[in-house]
Formats: structure tokens, sequence, C-alpha cells
């Protein structure tokens, strides 16, 4: 980024804003402070778009409605439409059948954008150990933070939200995002899965799973374009 | 513990029957006192004792409840096995005229199990038989459209089947779940235009995330529709199979998650019934309190998110108000806000606060003002009357036909509610009245929810005025877990405490269908046990399935918007829908 793009003012208000930034003087002074301000500035301007399945639903409306009240901590704005979204909250039970689903709502976010898995059963599939029910949701979508619980209070949700902010304020959550886009799917016959804990070993039926690959991740032509936005 | 057999109750068409079918081909079954009366048909005679179930004046059942099918494989053990019944269906009847339940029997052979559709008798069917399709396998000769329903379409098997692994998943791709089967349609009227397909859901806020309707519209109006459901699918049943009988309720608050308590309290009630077990007066009294309470938070919840898909926010606002305050109570009773897991088999898992009466009167009174806050809001606002006034119109034959139980089915001119026509827990000693409406339209049944809210507060404010002392649960320690200091100074109480906690419940086996009042309509479990600690199968009567099942049938020829209204009103609850 050269110094033509960054005006003056913003190196003057960056220091109070974001006190814990070191101030190394230098041609790269700038550059931080930039990030930075977009950091504050997407933290606190999160618009959730609630993936909301199940119970946790109901207390994700615990947590917007007005005993709670969501909007005190800068996520106001929820959005149905994941066009208009930056945080998707999945709140509820994930079943393979909603899957696919799951995944093409997440590609159609615009980056930078992040996932708060809500409740035990989008973690690790919860008491659900069963036929129809994803294992977490971290098969089919990278999740930035677990809020445990079933379902969590909206204590527990806010907390999330703040851990969240923090991660994003720190710039963590961007650099791991660049070193492993995506987490790899625990299904198939992949050598791999098998080092995976799950509750069955025939976790897919044998000779499927090669031939197609689970909403596939890599391939999408949205993600692919927002990747090389971003870097 | 055992209940004796006797020859059935409450079918007084006995002898009707015997004349009709001489040769015993369709008789009855001698039941206990305690379950519903059977009648047993076999595949071939199955219509016909169908047709007579439902049309001779003497039996009536017009109304079908639910299809149960258990799969018979590992009951009998191998060795007595019998290879030419391995599976059972069973429909659940109910008579809206003579206010009697039955259960219609056939037994199918292990391979290629099948008989006739009912959907010719009781249109209802026509889902109950696409779900015993898809997670047992029985075939209905002469079904509109036998595909999967629950399960997506890359699955392999019949999920409850005795002899499937209970994790075993299948791949989902996005070619199985986005298929448009109305899509592909052709046999549409001749003098549409010009038609679009629509795709509405499951992620759409109106469909709560869960529910998927494919509409063809014609500009705003929908000349066709099909619903679909499954994606909350979480395995309910089989999940119940692998674990005892305690450890299932926390299972069942999550299937209506709007009104918890009262899953568990009719879960708990059925387990009761086989045992032959009666609980504590003052667990009936709190089971009765709490579950009141929970149907109004339904409720408050049924009419706020509707409104909110109808565009008005502010409602939401106050009816989730009362929930809050309704949670409050529920987590000073049982520490949860939301899934209570309070009933236990026996009574309650722990007594109520000391100042629980108070706390009752005190919330009463409130929810009572945010009742009055959200009737100013609605019941008068003409927006709100141009929206839900003669849309989603149910008639009182088609609410019958299509099996619709509770407000909906009260909204549209049927009075029966399983609290007043067959009381439990004491609800024949309080009075409240059943509000019924004929018009069956949506602002009918949002008046019929606000009304049971206020009934429900009458019922609470009798109750708790009356609240007997005592135990919350039972003494009979085979069942319950024996209080701390027996355990720790008694030989025997140890001895039950590590029988309870070690082995289970031991139900004697048999067969039951226990019926409550959800907040949605009648909430049905039918178990089998087989003896051992964990249910044998566990079938719930979920109310929202029927009213989701007909959804596509109600929603024809009117707007678009009409049919978000129409969803909201009649209550889809996902988590019940889908188990």
């Amino acid at each position: 980024m050269s110094d033509k793009n960054v005006s003056l003012p913003v190196a003057r208000i960056a220091p109070p804003i974001a006190p814990g930034v070191p101030s190394t003087v230098g041609t790269d002074f700038l550059t931080t402070k930039l990030d930075a301000l977009v950091q504050w500035a997407q933290k606190n301007s999160l618009w959730p778009m609630p993936f909301g399945t199940a119970c946790c639903a109901i207390e994700f409306m615990s947590s917007v409605s007005s005993h709670y009240d969501l909007a005190r901590f800068g996520a106001e704005v929820v959005r149905f439409s994941p066009r208009q979204a930056d945080l998707m909250i999945i709140a509820g039970t994930v079943t393979d059948k909603q899957a696919p689903i799951l995944r093409k709502i997440y590609d159609q976010m615009p980056e930078p954008k992040w996932v708060i898995s809500m409740g035990v059963c989008a973690c690790t599939g919860g008491f659900y150990r069963a036929y129809h029910v994803v294992q977490g949701v971290d098969e089919i979508v990278p999740v930035d933070v677990y809020v445990a619980g079933c379902p969590p209070t909206p204590e527990n949700l806010i907390h999330g939200l703040i851990e969240l902010q923090k991660r994003i304020q720190s710039g963590e959550l961007a650099r791991h995002r660049e070193a492993k886009t995506y987490v790899p799917i625990r299904v198939g016959t992949d050598p791999q899965v098998e080092s995976i804990p799950a509750y069955s070993k025939s976790v897919m039926a044998p000779g499927r799973a090669h031939g197609h690959e689970l909403p596939e991740m890599a391939d999408s032509a949205e993600a692919e374009a927002a990747k090389g936005g971003k870097a | 513990m055992s209940a004796t057999l006797s020859p059935a109750s409450g079918v007084s068409f006995a002898p009707v029957l015997e004349r009709k079918f001489p040769d015993g081909s369709v008789h009855v079954e001698r039941r206990p006192a305690t379950d519903v009366p059977t009648v047993v048909a076999t595949p071939e005679t199955c219509i016909e004792a169908a047709g007579f179930l439902r049309d001779d004046p003497a039996a009536a059942y017009d109304l079908l409840l639910d299809l149960v099918a258990v799969d018979r494989l590992k009951l009998d053990g191998p060795a007595s096995f019998r290879g030419d019944e391995r599976f059972q269906l069973n429909a659940l009847l109910y008579s809206t005229k003579r206010n009697e339940h039955l259960r219609l029997r056939v037994a199918l052979p292990a391979s290629d199990p099948r008989l006739p559709t009912l959907t010719e008798i009781w249109p209802a069917s026509n889902w109950f038989e696409r779900e015993a399709w898809d997670l047992m396998g029985i075939r209905f000769d002469g079904h509109p459209n036998l595909t999967r329903l629950l399960t997506h379409n890359g699955f392999v098997g019949h999920a409850l089947r005795k002899d499937y692994e209970a994790g075993q998943r299948w791949l989902c791709t996005d070619e199985d779940v986005l298929q448009t089967a109305l899509a592909a349609k052709t046999d549409l009227p001749e003098d549409v235009f010009e038609t679009m397909t629509l795709n509405f859901g499951p992620s759409h806020p109106s469909t709560h995330g869960t529910l998927r309707i494919v509409l063809r519209v014609d500009g705003e109006r929908i000349v066709a529709a099909e619903s679909e459901c499954g994606y909350l699918h979480r395995c309910f049943e089989k999940m119940s199979e692998t674990h005892t009988y305690t450890q299932v309720i926390p299972y069942t608050d999550r299937l209506n998650y709007c009104s918890p308590m009262i899953n568990g309290n009719g879960y708990a009630r059925a387990v009761e019934q086989m045992l032959g077990i009666e609980i504590p007066a003052r667990a009936k009294a709190v089971r009765v309190v709490l579950s009141e309470f929970s149907r109004i938070m339904d409720h408050m919840v049924c009419i706020g998110a509707n409104l909110v898909d109808l565009g008005g926010l502010t409602t939401f606002w106050y009816s989730y108000q009362a929930r809050e305050e309704i949670y409050s109570l529920l987590e000073a009773c049982c520490g949860a806000r939301l899934t209570s897991s309070y009933a236990r088999i026996g009574g309650l898992s722990l007594d109520v606060p000391d100042n629980f009466v108070e706390w009752c009167r005190t919330l009463s009174k409130s929810v009572t003002t945010h009742i009055g806050e959200v009737n100013t809001l609605l019941t008068k606002n003409r927006i709100v009357q141009k929206r839900m006034s003669g849309t989603g119109v149910v008639t009182k034959e088609q609410a019958i036909a299509w099996g619709f139980t509770g407000p909906c089915l009260r909204a549209s001119g049927v009075g029966y509610d399983v609290r007043k026509d067959k009381p439990y827990d004491g609800y024949d000693e309080v009075d409240f009245d059943v509000p019924v409406t004929t018009a069956g339209d949506n602002y009918s049944r949002y008046l019929v929810r606000m009304e049971e809210m206020r009934q429900s507060l009458r019922i609470i404010e009798q109750v708790i005025a009356r609240l007997p002392g005592g135990p919350v649960v039972s003494n009979d320690y085979r069942v319950v877990l024996p209080p701390k200091e027996m355990v720790y100074n008694e030989m025997e109480g140890l001895i039950f405490h590590f029988k309870n906690v070690f082995e289970g419940i031991q139900v004697p086996a048999g067969e039951i269908y226990s019926y409550t009042e959800g907040a949605n309509g009648e909430l049905g479990y039918s178990i089998v046990s087989d003896g051992s600690g964990n249910p044998y199968r566990v079938k719930v009567r979920p109310p929202c399935f029927p009213l989701f099942a007909a959804f596509e049938k109600i929603i024809i020829g009117g707007m678009v918007s009409d049919a978000v209204a129409t969803l909201g009103t009649l209550n889809i609850i996902a988590g019940e829908l889908d188990r």
C-alpha cells in the first residue's frame, strides 16, 4: 500500500482508538494503523445473519430482544440476507440435509466474514450422535468462535460475540484464515478421516464419498474471488 | 406394576365388527386398560376395516392421528421370532363425534412389507406413509408420491430398522437436496398463461430456517405448491432407542422447543402409565402450572414471530418480554431457561422454590398485562385484520380430514381439547373454557391463541390457590432415585440407587399410546417396551406434522404474502415436525 492512499487524519486518530498497537516509527507505521482502524470499525459494526435452525434460535431471539439487547455490542442489524451480512451465527442443529444449504449461504456472504457456532449441536453435533446430524459445522464452514451450551444463555452468546470482537481487533482471525482458509471435511474414505474421532467408523458409505465431495469449498467461484480479493 | 388385560373400553362397535368380518380377519385385541383399544387387521382386509371404522356410525373414527411403524426384529428375540411378521403398522385414530381413540394394527412380513395406501380414507395419512417408507421401509401401494420425506435423497437404507446402525451417515450433495420436483411437473392447468417456479426456504426468515416450499406462481398468485421438511430431522426416535428411559427426557425438551415443559411431562406421563405408578399431587399441580405457562410462552412466540413475518416487529418485543419473565420462573425451579428437563418419571427432579405461589401470582399479573398489550396492538389493528381475515381458510371437514388438532382444529370449529375431553393431571378439577371459532382463517387462529392464553392463566390461578404440599416425586424407588440420606445409610437405598443408575428404569414389556395437549395440539407418545432399561421404540405424534403436510393445500389460490401469514398462524415448530 502506498503512502498516498493513507490520509494523515488516520494517523492522528489511530493512537486513541487502538491503544494496544505498538508505536513503531517506520515505513509500515501507517499501514498498521489503517488495519487497526479497519478492524476497529469491523468489530463494532457486525451485521449478523442468523442461520437459526433449532432451539438455539429461540435463545438467539432472546438475545436480540429487549431484555438482553445485542445491539449494545454493535451487532445490531440482523440481516436475513447473506449478501448484507458479515457474521454468521449458526444457531441450532445442522443436519446432513441442511449442510449444502449452509455452505451455499456461507459462500454468498461477502468477505470479510466470521462464523459463530452457537450451541453444542452446531459445535460438535451435541447429544445427537445420529445418522442425519452433522457432527460439528466445522465439517462445512470455518468457525471462529464456538459457544457452548444447550442452548447457550444469551449471556454466553454475548460473551462469544465479545471474544470474536477481541480477535477481530487483534487481527488474529485474519491471519488464521489466510493460513488455513478452509478446514478439511471430516467425511469420506480419505486416510485422514480415520484419525479424527467420530462416533461411527462408517461415517459415510464406502465408495460414495470419493465420487462426490461434500459441498465443495475450493471450487466456489465466489469464495475464490473473495479470497483473491483479500490477498 | 403389571397391568391386567381387559376387553378394551370404548369399542362399543365390536358386535358390528364381528358381524361384518365373521371370519375374524379383523378383530378387537385385548389390551391393558391404560392403553387405547386396538383392532387388528391384515394387509388384505385393512382397507375394508379402515373404511368401516371411518364410516360406520358406531365407530366414526374420522381423524387419523398418527401412523406408527414398529420393527419387531429384536423384540421377541431371534429364537421365538416369527419371520413373517417382522413389522407392525399402527394407525392411531380419533373420533371427534364419540371422543374415543383407537389403534388399527396390521402385521407385515419381513420381506417386502407392503399394504394398500390409506390416503383415500384419511388424507392425513399421506405424509405419515411417506415417513414410514422413509424410516422403516414399508411400501404403500397406490400412494401418490411415495418418496423420502425426512432424510435426504442421498440416504441409503431405512434408519429406524433395528439392523440400521444409529451413527451411519450418508453424503448429501447439492443435487440431492436442491432438486425441485415441482419444477419438472407438467400437469398444471391449461389456462395458466405464464408461471414461474419460486423456491421459498429453507433459509428464509419466514420459514424459520428449516421449512421449504416450492411454489409455482402466476404473478403473485400460487397455482401449485409442494412443501418439504426434514431439514431438522435429528433422529429423536433412534436416539431414544439407544438411551435409557430417563435419558430420553432431555431429548423431549428439544421437540417443541417453544414449550419444552409440556413435552417432558407428556413423555413422563406415558412411561408412568406403562409402569402403573401414580405421581404425588404436588407434582401433578406443578406440572400443570408450568405446562400452562409454557403454553403461554409458545403462543406468545407464535404470535410475535408471525407478526415479524408480516412486517410488524413491535409486537415481538412485547411478546418476548412475557417469555423472559416466565423463563425466570423456570430457571428458579429447575436451573434452565429453555430446555428445562424438569419432569422425571415419577414426578419432578426438584421441588419448586419456597416463594413459588407468590411468584406465580405476580407473574400471572404481569403476563396478563403483556397479553393486554399484544391485544391492544393487534386485535383491532386494521392492517392485521386485512392480512389475516379470510386468508388461509381451513374448513371443519378439511381440518378433520387433514388430521389437525389443537388451536388450528379449534379455530375451524371442532372443540377437541385433550385437557377437557380426556382430562389428566387434575384438569378435570379446574374450571376453564375451550375457545372455538368457526371461520378457520388466520385471524381465527390468532384469536383462539389469545383466548387460550387467558384461559391458561385461569387454570394457573385455580391450581396455585390450592397447591398441595408434600413430595414432588414418587417414593417408588424402583423408578426414582432414593434420597441421599437413604443411599448413604441404608443398604436398600444403595441397591436402588445402583440399579437405577446402571440399569435404568425397568419398564414391563408392553405398548402404550399416551397423549396430552401440547401447545399445538395433541402430543402423543407411542412407546413399545421389551422389558429392558431402554425403550424399544418411541414414536412421537407431533401436532405440527399434519399441519405442515396440509400447508401446501391451504395456500393454493392465495397470494405469496398470504402464505407467509398462514405459515405463521399454523405455528410450525421444526424440532417437533422433523424430530
